[in-house]
């Protein structure tokens, strides 16, 4: 969504993955070619501001990480020479890097290789998020472990762990079959969707300066859908990320305070990013099989296409969450349904629907903070402010705890006759 | 010299009304004053990490079991009547300035933007450089 010229970092970034692709193919070994382009980043990031941007910059990428693997194979062979006394020749000329200026062939489809291979399956999300940022995002370990404030150390530890496991479990650098596919596909674009989320919550370290993780979720998800134009739920992901994002910059007050969606500025709102998203949704759904992320881009749409609260066309949303609550089984889905059959059929209706709620939920402070805000509708305060409080009890986020603490008082100064207050019902 | 700073919520140590029966002005005012805290020891150079804790109900208490799976307690704990409700981990050129900072904090306010005057541990941490024996 940026305009203008690409920076030296973009390049470097867009080219990352290809690289380390290129490299995989020919020496078949991911965790080295991986490391050696790392390097090769760093070196062209302080040298291409400097002394400009080759000709070819990819087959500069290419040729100086594929030195570094060279010199670590003959470093590593010297050793073994030494410590085996056993000859393994490597001739020179299959382990030169190829020529500056090799065509562009099959890049593409490296960065999709590249992308199943860092969200597959064997992997844990904190691991796989992780190396798909470095190894598809081409951040440095630095940026990634300032990210989601952890040490460096650590996060480099994860990087070259989830690597091992890959090489230990055999997995190939190559495109999945038909018959995995799906599933292969799944992992990627959830993987891209927890890069997202993270940055979008940025529940911790509130003061601390962050990579911007939902910006470079959508530029990985842009990538996936230049690569995968006809996959719907590819399109629906992107969809989904641009019209939350859209709403960026009304979420946050001047203090960092949370703005729920209901009181939100929405002439702040990136009118730019929510018709691209909403050209991108309207485009995939009647493609079909409509899948979640493409029902979740529907149900964004509606909500940003409404210029009031008030005017947001909640029939359609609740519709819309029928739909969602038959391809997922994820219990916030509940919840949000309740909310949207409150705003319908009236917060007693939304309420029955959370009498018995599914065993994930119980003591989950969402179940506890749409609790209170549906009592609140109903004007019932008392239970809006015990449940306000509840739910401010159990969060892990700081800045979800003082507006939940905040709704509370403000409700409850007002139930006990304190001061006047001209705030809507519902409206905490 | 880096020093860590436990706010450790006790009931029998404070005499301030639960952060439930505030009003919603001196919740904001007691944001704000952490905000700007950390802000001033951040351009200060001094900030290390500053993190709250989430509320006790969400806690668990876990012992290793001789012979057995270890034991878990689960929350809430009702009868729980002290608490660290966060840290600040500051590098300052003295235990002094340290101090200074502690009773910075601890002057945080609460209701009718009183002083809350809560109990903060300092405490090295042991991150000096050894010495020759």
């Amino acid at each position: 969504m940026t305009a203008g010229e690409p920076t030296v970092e973009d390049l470097l970034r867009t080219l990352a993955p290809q690289v380390v692709g290129v490299l995989t193919r020919r020496w078949g070994d991911f965790a080295a070619a991986e490391d050696a382009v790392q390097e090769a980043l760093l070196d062209a990031a302080t040298q291409w501001p400097a002394e400009g941007v080759p000709r070819n910059p990819r087959g500069w990428l290419v040729q100086v990480a594929g030195r570094r693997m060279t010199e670590q194979v003959r470093s590593e062979q010297a050793r073994r020479r030494r410590e085996e006394l056993v000859a393994g020749q490597v001739p020179a000329d299959r382990r030169s890097a190829p020529g500056a200026d090799t065509t562009d062939e099959g890049a593409d489809d490296d960065t999709l290789a590249l992308l199943f291979l860092c969200c597959h399956p064997v992997l844990s999300s904190a691991s796989a998020i992780a190396l798909t940022l470095r190894s598809v995002g081409g951040l440095t370990t630095g940026e990634i472990a300032a990210a989601f404030l952890v040490p460096e150390a650590t996060m480099g530890q994860r990087i070259s762990r989830a690597k091992q496991r890959i090489k230990a479990s055999g997995v190939p650098f190559r495109m999945p079959d038909a018959t995995h596919w799906p599933a292969r596909l799944d992992a990627v674009l959830h993987v891209l969707y927890l890069i997202f989320n993270e940055g979008y919550v940025t529940s911790t370290g509130p003061e601390l300066r962050r990579v911007e993780l939902s910006r470079e979720a959508i530029r990985l998800t842009r990538a996936v859908h230049a690569l995968l134009p006809d996959d719907a739920e590819v399109t629906g992901l992107l969809a989904l990320m641009l019209l939350t994002e859209a709403r960026g910059p009304a979420r946050t007050g001047p203090d960092g305070e949370l703005v729920p969606l209901a009181e939100q500025d929405r002439s702040r709102w990136d009118t730019g990013a929510i018709a691209e998203g909403i050209g991108l949704i309207t485009a995939a759904l009647p493609r079909g099989p409509v899948g979640p992320y493409q029902v979740q881009a529907a149900i964004a749409a509606v909500h940003d296409e409404a210029p009031t609260a008030a005017a947001t066309d909640w029939p359609q949303i609740l519709a819309l969450y029928g739909v969602l609550s038959r391809t997922s089984d994820n219990p916030l889905i509940t919840l949000n349904r309740a909310v949207a059959t409150a705003m319908v059929h009236g917060p007693a209706a939304g309420l029955a629907l959370l009498a018995d709620p599914p065993p994930a939920l119980v003591g989950h402070h969402r179940l506890h903070a749409v609790r209170a805000h549906l009592h609140e509708l109903a004007g019932d305060r008392e239970a809006a402010v015990a449940d306000y409080r509840a739910a401010a009890h159990r969060t892990a986020s700081l800045p979800e705890r003082h507006h939940l603490s905040l709704c509370a008082a403000r409700l409850a100064a007002r139930a006990g006759g304190g001061e006047p207050d001209d705030r809507e019902a519902g409206q905490c | 010299m880096k020093y860590m700073l436990l706010m450790q919520f006790s009931e029998k140590n404070v005499d301030f009304p639960k952060l439930d029966e505030w009003k919603p002005e001196e919740i904001q005012a007691h944001i704000q004053f952490m905000k700007q805290t950390n802000a001033g020891l951040a351009a200060a150079g001094e900030l290390v990490d500053a993190q709250g804790l989430a509320m006790p109900e969400t806690a668990r208490i876990v012992r290793s079991h001789s012979g057995g799976a270890p034991v878990i307690t689960e929350g809430p704990f009702a009868e729980s009547k002290e608490w660290v409700a966060g840290w600040w981990i500051v590098d300052c050129d003295s235990e002094q300035r340290a101090i200074e900072i502690a009773a910075a904090v601890s002057a945080a306010p609460g209701p009718g933007g009183r002083p809350l005057n809560m109990p903060i541990e300092v405490r090295q941490i042991m991150a000096a450089p050894p010495t020759e024996l």
